[in-house]
């Protein structure tokens, strides 16, 4: 499945309940404030792990605009819209975590 | 009319909600009226004035831009929570250079941004006469 987080994980807890409830097949899409997570922080061991199997995804025009380019943690894949759209494809399901 | 102190407290990051750039026209309202104007960036607000944002690939305007006029407007105390930073793996380093010039010293061009604790911002908040938090 795919999931997708659009909120910072300094503002609600959208990721921890999303990280919580996937199993291990799953991949997560961070966009819009979602992408904070992205970044190196001190939260940013909620989703090391993962994003070191591969499993992690930000949008890359919303990295961009929140000019936190550099400041990504390891091993996250940036897709562009196109990128989003295979990730829906390929998932089947898909989960907005709001 | 008399002027007050009004203070901003931007809790947000830009482009996820509306209260950022909502926040930033209000600023220049007020600045518009000649009041004593202070901005505060704690929590993802700190977002708001970091360098090199680029919007090209979300089709939203980049209002980040606007920060460096605000100097011209006379409202350059602009205090950013060093814990806020820390939490997101900022530093100073990573803000916009806003800068204003000082009338009072040669028109010498001078930092508008100040990081300071979130025990300072406090004592700045409780000296102002109307705070707004978006």
């Amino acid at each position: 499945m795919l999931h997708t987080v659009n909120k910072s994980s300094f503002e609600r807890n959208s990721l921890k309940s999303c990280i919580n409830t996937i199993d291990d097949t799953s991949v997560i899409l961070l966009i819009e404030d979602g992408v904070i997570s992205a970044t190196k922080n001190i939260n940013s061991s909620m989703i090391a792990n993962l994003a070191n199997q591969g499993r992690v995804y930000a949008l890359q025009g919303d990295v961009e605009a929140r000019g936190v380019s550099s400041k990504l943690v390891d091993n996250i894949k940036l897709v562009n819209y196109t990128g989003f759209v295979d990730l829906v494809v390929e998932h089947g399901t898909s989960v907005s975590w709001v | 009319m008399s002027i007050k102190k009004f203070m901003y407290l931007n809790r947000r990051s830009s482009f996820g909600t509306v209260y950022a750039i909502e926040s930033l026209e209000v600023v220049l309202v007020a600045a518009a009226f000649d009041q004593d104007v202070s901005l505060a960036f704690i929590d993802d607000g700190v977002y708001q004035i970091i360098k090199g944002q680029n919007t090209n690939g979300i089709g939203m305007k980049n209002f980040s831009k606007t920060f460096h006029a605000l100097g011209d407007y006379e409202i350059n105390k602009l205090y950013v929570s060093a814990e806020s930073l820390e939490e997101r793996g900022l530093s100073a380093d990573d803000l916009m250079p806003l800068v204003y010039e000082d009338e009072d010293d040669n028109w010498e061009e001078k930092s508008s941004v100040k990081v300071v604790s979130n025990l300072e911002i406090s004592k700045i908040m409780s000296k102002q006469d109307v705070c707004f938090s978006f």
